[in-house]
């Protein structure tokens, strides 16, 4: 079926007639017989709009999504409220079907908006640079992994198991390319990464120090001391780091980071079942010219007015080739778009407040479970408890329409019997106290 | 007479931060229905952030003003011809915007166990089978995050292939015509680059691959048609004497878009392929993103393929009377992951729409489309008037795309491809790509999909026409082009010596450089 082609069997007489072929099959002569295709391909026909959109509806309704249940679901994305206005601006045909800026001239809407990106995650990372986004989160983990190698050669890279387990295997995935080991540091018995542990792993030889702020648990960890240990003999320390808790945690440029990575689905976007949202990477400026991915710079046009331009691009791989500082290329312009137009409508005042409230409920929240917590020091929306009888917390929670956290023990065997709760701001007390009551009822039911 | 400029004046250009205002506001937080306990009490001091972000104070109306007047500063694909090569910038469906916002697609968590997500999952499953068809190879993982993405999992796959054989192979060859991502990618998964020249019919130079091609190759990355249009007719041969050595072929899939239904890579040989949906399967390409890179694979290929993959548990098994659709994480030879969670999940939903709504015969007539739209629009511009200035590079029938070179025009006429893509502009069109591919002088490199009419086509060799025509006049009016844009040609050089890569906000970080 002719959906979104537009050619009349009259267009198709001249356009064969001025080309000087007989027929559509003869442009194809150049393919040898043995490789063609002589089947049709094994599909449905096409079919009429609605019947797809009936599809794929019936489709979505098989889905129990974050409006139809109360979700304390969290682990690197979460339920946080995407403003409406923001589906309005990403829409726009203008934002929405463009290629990446390679034409300056008709691209100034694109392209300031990544400056004013790289601003905001420059200023809220407490980083000089910023580029205009990777892929995700786990990936721009990996990238600043390649970054280091490129930077100082050494062969090994040790990160804390507090990173996020998506970007550890990420990062061991990518790292096999470079002939990089990794080492993983543990979490000590409060879910912090253990200290001595870390500066123990950390030898000559190490290339970058991994850590992520609120780590996997969602410990707020003590930057300071690790990182003094992380720098010891000269490797690049790189925090993944939650972007929507810089409101009030302090920024991991102060902590004298090298780079500074992380998800930013937390910024305006959807949860999409995992994507498309956007990775973003900071970091000091000397590593300016080794940074992956676009970076939109500011200058001036013929008549001196100012404007912006993709630069730096002799890193890049249409221009550098096999010598680029990362094959990226197509990354995620559009969903940054998304996170700037947020910590805009945020604002200086609401990132502080939303941070703040999230602290609050999250600290009440550890009270009214009173469960054993897995990581008794400071949080902000993120925490781990153990409860002896989880599989019927979880049951009877689904059955009471709320989804109680993620189960930690898909990617962390010893905390088997634990549950990673996490409190947005959409979770209100009343919603907390829904929860409490099932981890209650499920106690007593137990101790009965 | 010569034009002048007609963009806007000097002051329209602030930015969001430049907007800022103190008390400001766009936000209200929600109530606070917990006890209000001191922050202090909360976080220790030393992890607290001291001074605030400077990120803007500014109102609903002003965002939405803000970021509506920079849209109108875009060029984009709902508005004009978008001939952009191997970009593959063809319409994007209006439905699939709708459905991907369907609140169980657009709202569901990722980490929501497999019961609850069975629509999503059974979606990615069907995809998997709809790539895998048109690939003709049996395996997909929709893991990858673009293109290169996919080209990186490629060759990591590659590399496990070998080691699970008991061997170490070092060198991967790439094309001189190939695009700039894959001898990125061959550096980034630790291999050496092995460049293979191109043959004087534009296709593989069969006895510079012979040469190369031994027991130290991993893999060969191919584009086929390639990144001049062609359609390698040697690719037969190609894919033997890849194979006689031990290697892999590799399948970038820039190019897919003309040979959907007509010929397959898996038939062709090859053992991994990367689709771009953003390019192919009509995901919008946002400016720069996103977009998905899946792969799909040969049977040898596939005990490798990241984790989890997208399995569908057949009735009897598991417990379960209906299919059940499940994450496998249990693949013990697996290279890991790529990337979090389970990809792209929004443009999957875009591309499976897209694939329902065009179907198995409409898939094939996308590729015939395309093809016959390249084909007529390299015919209107061999016409005299433009074939003198701009040659073809390969005289041959193309496929989906083509690539001139502007080496006459810039002899003849004194203007470059850069002054004839900057006139267009003032054209409302979008230039090709120029300068690529390398091995072509001057090179424009054009692709205009299947989705455009020959109204346009015809449109755009009128465009050309007029630019050389003026330029015999005066080529002073190119070279200073585009008048009619927001702003003019931009000082890159300036940007790169001294790049202003943020605003000075408030406070700069203090220097924690040693």
């Amino acid at each position: 079926m002719s959906r979104y082609t537009s050619a009349t069997d009259a267009d198709r007489r001249e356009m064969l007639d001025a080309i000087g072929v007989g027929s559509v099959e003869e442009l194809f002569r150049d393919i040898p017989e043995a490789v063609r295709q002589r089947e049709p391909i094994a599909l449905p026909d096409g079919m009429a709009e609605q019947d797809v959109y009936d599809h794929l509806r019936r489709l979505a309704a098989r889905n129990r999504h974050a409006d139809d249940e109360v979700t304390f679901a969290g682990g690197g994305m979460y339920d946080h409220y995407v403003p409406a206005l923001i589906d309005s601006i990403l829409q726009r045909s203008e934002f929405l079907t463009p290629y990446t800026p390679y034409q300056p001239e008709i691209s100034q809407g694109g392209l300031q908006s990544m400056f004013e990106f790289q601003t905001a995650i420059a200023e809220l990372t407490g980083l000089p640079v910023a580029n205009a986004s990777m892929y995700e989160g786990p990936s721009s983990v990996a990238s600043a992994g390649y970054l280091a190698k490129l930077e100082n050669g050494r062969h090994r890279v040790v990160v804390s198991r507090g990173v996020h387990p998506n970007s550890r295997e990420t990062l061991s995935t990518y790292a096999v390319g470079w002939g990089t080991e990794v080492v993983e540091v543990p979490l000590d018995d409060r879910g912090a990464t253990d200290l001595r542990a870390l500066a123990d792993a950390v030898d000559d030889d190490t290339s970058a120090v991994f850590l992520q702020q609120p780590n996997f648990l969602g410990t707020v960890e003590d930057l300071g001391p690790l990182a003094e240990a992380a720098k010891r003999t000269g490797a690049l320390l790189v925090c993944s780091v939650d972007p929507l808790t810089l409101g009030i945690l302090k920024p991991p440029g102060e902590f004298g980071v090298d780079v500074a990575v992380g998800e930013g689905q937390s910024l305006g976007n959807r949860l999409d079942f995992g994507g498309p949202s956007f990775g973003f990477f900071a970091a000091q400026e000397r590593y300016i010219r080794r940074m992956p991915g676009r970076i939109a710079g500011e200058t001036v046009d013929v008549d001196g007015k100012r404007g912006f331009v993709l630069t730096l691009q002799t890193r890049e791989q249409h221009i550098r080739r096999e010598k680029a500082t990362s094959n990226i290329c197509t990354a995620q312009a559009l969903n940054a778009l998304a996170g700037v137009i947020y910590l805009s409508w945020l604002g200086k005042r609401g990132i502080v407040e939303l941070g703040e409230l999230m602290l609050r409920r999250t600290a009440y929240a550890r009270e009214a479970l009173g469960a054993e917590l897995v990581n008794p020091g400071p949080v902000v929306r993120e925490f781990a408890i153990r409860l002896p009888d989880l599989d019927a917390v979880c049951e009877r929670a689904r059955a009471e329409g709320i989804n109680p956290g993620h189960r930690l023990k898909y990617y962390y065997p010893e905390y088997a019997d634990c549950l990673l709760v996490a409190i947005t701001e959409r979770r209100t007390r009343r919603d907390i106290d829904r929860l409490a009551a099932v981890v209650q009822s499920v106690r007593e039911g137990v101790s009965v | 007479m010569r034009p002048q400029a007609t963009g806007h004046g000097p002051q329209d250009v602030v930015t969001i931060f430049e907007k800022s205002r103190e008390g400001r506001r766009a936000f209200v937080c929600p109530e606070l229905d917990v006890p209000e306990t001191p922050v202090a009490e909360l976080l220790p001091e030393g992890l607290l952030r001291e001074s605030p972000a400077e990120l803007p104070e500014i109102s609903e109306p002003e965002i939405v003003r803000h970021y509506n007047v920079l849209s109108k500063k875009n060029f984009d694909l709902d508005t004009g011809f978008y001939p952009l090569g191997s970009c593959t910038m063809k319409h994007n469906p209006k439905l699939n915007e709708r459905v991907a916002a369907l609140p169980g697609f657009s709202r569901l968590h990722p980490l929501q166990e497999p019961r609850w997500a069975q629509g999503a999952l059974e979606l990615m499953w069907r995809l998997q089978q709809q790539l895998s068809e048109v690939a003709g190879l049996p395996h997909v993982s929709l893991q990858p995050s673009a293109g290169s993405h996919g080209e990186l999992a490629g060759l990591l796959l590659t590399r496990a292939y070998h080691e699970d054989r008991g061997e170490s192979r070092h060198k991967v060859l790439t094309p001189d015509t190939a695009h700039g991502t894959n001898p990125a990618t061959v550096t980034m998964a630790g291999f050496e680059v092995v460049k293979v020249g191109t043959a004087p019919d534009g296709g593989v130079d069969l006895d510079d691959l012979r040469e190369k091609a031994d027991g130290d190759t991993a893999c060969l990355m191919l584009t086929n048609p390639n990144t001049l249009g062609l359609f390698d007719r040697n690719i037969e041969e190609i894919a033997q004497i890849v194979h006689d050595a031990g290697a892999t072929l590799y399948y970038d899939g820039a190019n897919l878009n003309a040979v959907m239904g007509v010929s397959r890579p898996g038939d062709m040989g090859f053992d991994i392929v990367h689709f771009n949906l953003h390019k192919t399967f009509t995901q919008p390409h946002g400016g720069g993103g996103p977009g998905a890179g899946p792969i799909a694979v040969s049977e040898r290929i596939e005990p490798f393929l990241p984790r989890p993959q997208v399995v569908r548990r057949d009735q009897g098994s598991n417990g379960h009377s209906e299919p059940f659709f499940d994450l496998d994480f249990e693949r013990p030879k697996s290279i890991g992951r790529l990337r979090g969670y389970q990809g792209n999940f929004g443009v999957f939903v875009r591309s499976y729409a897209y694939i329902c709504s065009v179907g198995g015969d409409g898939l094939k007539d996308v590729s015939e489309t395309a093809v016959l739209n390249a084909n007529y629009l390299r015919a209107r511009l061999a016409e005299d008037g433009i074939a003198e200035y701009l040659p073809i590079a390969f005289d041959r029938l193309c496929m989906h795309e083509f690539v001139l070179s502007g080496r006459g025009a810039r002899d003849q006429l004194g203007i470059k491809t850069l002054d004839i893509a900057k006139r267009l502009l003032d054209h409302k069109v979008h230039p090709p790509t120029v300068y690529f591919p390398l091995l072509v002088d001057e090179a424009l490199m054009i692709e205009p999909t299947e989705t455009e009419t020959k109204e346009r086509l015809d449109g755009f060799a009128d465009a050309i026409r007029e630019i050389l025509e003026e330029a015999k006049e005066d080529p002073e009016i190119a070279r200073n082009a585009p008048y009619t844009t927001p702003v003019r040609r931009l000082d890159e050089a300036l940007a790169a010596k001294r790049p202003v890569v943020r605003q000075a906000t408030g406070h700069r970080p203090q220097a924690t450089d040693r």
